[in-house]
């Protein structure tokens, strides 16, 4: 679903944030990226997301080579990978079922189908009952789970999540990791950034390290 | 050309979408689409009803732009309608040569008669003329002294209504200077064509005026939406993050350049009314003073409606410059 070839990233004037990465993630997936910051994990995200271009290598998702993706088709494409992210990026002016139906209202989809997704969204991160309510008045682990229903609301086969759980306690943060697992067990692909090694280690799923752009480790070995 | 440029990706991402949903048909579509305009368009005047005193000074400025060459216009279409009012009172004196006798002078004032720009004509014979001269002038007695009448016969011509261009009116007059007849064609026009002149300056200064007026409503809705634009860089990043396309993001914002234009006209139209209003009692008396029969037309419904359409027009063509320069600026990053 997700595959990296030899993939290198050099932003201008600057040095390689991503040097020759290569792996591969199949259909239904979940993985976490790691690394110290600044070892290019971010980098790679914003690389599937085509909010940067590879320089060198190629990137496949989903079969489609991300170089044939042009300017104009990028938001169609973005709309097949669901982006959650630290700061959680919320419209702060819009109040939590806006929130979540915009990426809906984005693709056109006529009110009655949009209420009844944004409504099973919400339900899966159990916030049904604060959809009346601006992201303002919610806490921080709530603020992310609204996050969180807008990245799955479209039901994307790929769900990116950038640190997540960075500015949450453990017991919340155990709480989205399950979430996430939820997700991959109806099928999509997950791939988590994350520096939580306690709570990487204990989740047991595939973790590919980071170290100064370089994948220096993965656990378990690939095995294809 | 719409359908077809998102039908692509679509078929792209098909292979990847694990859950294929219902394909709308193409009413469902159409329906959609405007559906969704809608939407965008109340969503954007709930924006600006969110800070009515920000939206109404832009408006307002934009109202006060449209509303002084419209005003302007409005004057100068009443006025063209007080100098049209010349054309009846027009007539060209031909004073006929001294040998000319009274009987001949006649049958020249029948003959002109049948051409088809004169309306009318009326002969004074010799005597006539002596004796109009004589009651109205004062000079009675001097003429007593006098042995024979010094007064040539004169025709009238009153020129035909379908003439009302001076022009028109000044190739009579040559026509009729030529008669071999006519000592001296006389025509007081002087007024008219300066009039019509003065008229055809301030026609252009005001359309120049209108042209800069119309440039500085494109840049003040532009320069707003600009700062619309720069207020919302986080939320046009986020939509574009979660696959909004350049169009919809744009969308709103065009939609509120339209809002301030069409609220900005309809400012500029109840401005002229009410300046209408306001000078229709002055002008009537001075009519009156001099004995005209002219009353200050208020601007119609169809100025109402341009106004009220060119402010939109333009309120749409500023944003749309605006969004154009400074959407494609703000990229996730």
């Amino acid at each position: 679903m997700i595959l990296f070839e030899n993939v290198s990233k050099t932003y201008p004037g600057s040095h390689e944030a991503l040097s020759n990465v290569s792996f591969h993630l199949h259909r239904g997936d979940m993985a976490f990226l790691t690394g110290h910051s600044g070892a290019g994990k971010s980098t790679l995200l914003k690389l599937i997301a085509l909010i940067e271009r590879t320089t060198r290598g190629q990137i496949l998702i989903g079969g489609q080579n991300l170089a044939g993706v042009t300017k104009r088709k990028i938001p169609y494409f973005r709309r097949n990978i669901g982006i959650i992210f630290q700061d959680h990026r919320l419209l702060l002016d819009r109040t939590v079922f806006d929130n979540v139906a915009l990426p809906l209202i984005i693709a056109g989809l006529d009110y009655r189908e949009i209420t009844r997704k944004v409504r099973a969204a919400l339900d899966k991160v159990n916030l049904l009952n604060k959809e009346k309510q601006l992201p303002a008045t919610l806490s921080t682990g709530e603020q992310q789970r609204v996050g969180i229903a807008r990245a799955v609301v479209n039901k994307p086969p790929v769900l990116l999540a950038d640190e997540p759980t960075g500015n949450l306690d453990p017991e919340l943060s155990e709480e989205i990791m399950k979430m996430f697992e939820q997700f991959n067990q109806v099928g999509v692909t997950v791939l988590i950034a994350s520096h939580d090694l306690e709570l990487i280690k204990r989740m047991q799923h595939r973790t590919l390290v980071l170290g100064k752009g370089k994948l220096i480790a993965q656990f378990p070995e690939e095995d294809s | 050309m719409r359908r077809g440029r998102t039908k692509k990706p679509e078929h792209a991402s098909r292979k990847m979408q694990n859950t294929s949903s219902r394909r709308p048909g193409l009413i469902a579509l159409i329906k959609n689409y405007f559906l969704r305009h809608m939407q965008v368009m109340f969503y954007s005047i709930g924006q600006l009803s969110r800070t009515p005193f920000s939206s109404l000074m832009t408006s307002a400025v934009i109202g006060i732009a449209l509303a002084l060459p419209s005003a302007f216009f409005t004057l100068l279409d009443n006025v063209q309608t007080l100098s049209l009012g010349w054309d009846g009172n027009a007539q060209i004196s031909l004073f006929m040569k001294y040998n000319v006798s009274n009987s001949d002078a006649q049958k020249l004032a029948t003959k002109l008669r049948m051409r088809q720009e004169v309306k009318l004509t009326r002969f004074i014979s010799r005597e006539q003329a002596l004796e109009e001269f004589r009651t109205h002038s004062g000079f009675g007695d001097v003429l007593d002294v006098l042995e024979k009448n010094p007064l040539p016969a004169v025709i009238v011509v009153v020129p035909a209504t379908t003439l009302d261009t001076p022009d028109q009116i000044e190739t009579l007059l040559t026509s009729l200077k030529n008669i071999p007849e006519v000592d001296l064609a006389q025509l007081d026009l002087e007024w008219v064509k300066r009039l019509h002149a003065l008229l055809e300056t301030a026609q252009r200064g005001i359309t120049i005026l209108a042209v800069l007026l119309g440039l500085s409503v494109l840049l003040v809705v532009g320069n707003t939406i600009r700062l619309g634009i720069e207020n919302r860089r986080d939320e046009i990043v986020i939509t574009k993050l979660i696959g909004a396309t350049n169009r919809f993001i744009r969308r709103p914002f065009l939609y509120t350049g339209i809002w301030y234009g069409l609220i900005g006209g309809l400012l500029a139209w109840s401005a002229v009314f009410t300046t209408m209003m306001l000078l229709k009692a002055p002008v009537n008396r001075l009519a009156d003073l001099y004995y005209s029969q002219f009353t200050l037309s208020l601007p119609g419904l169809e100025n109402a409606l341009l106004l009220v359409f060119s402010g939109a027009l333009l309120g749409l063509a500023g944003s749309w410059i605006a969004v154009g320069r400074h959407l494609q600026d703000i990229e996730p990053t």
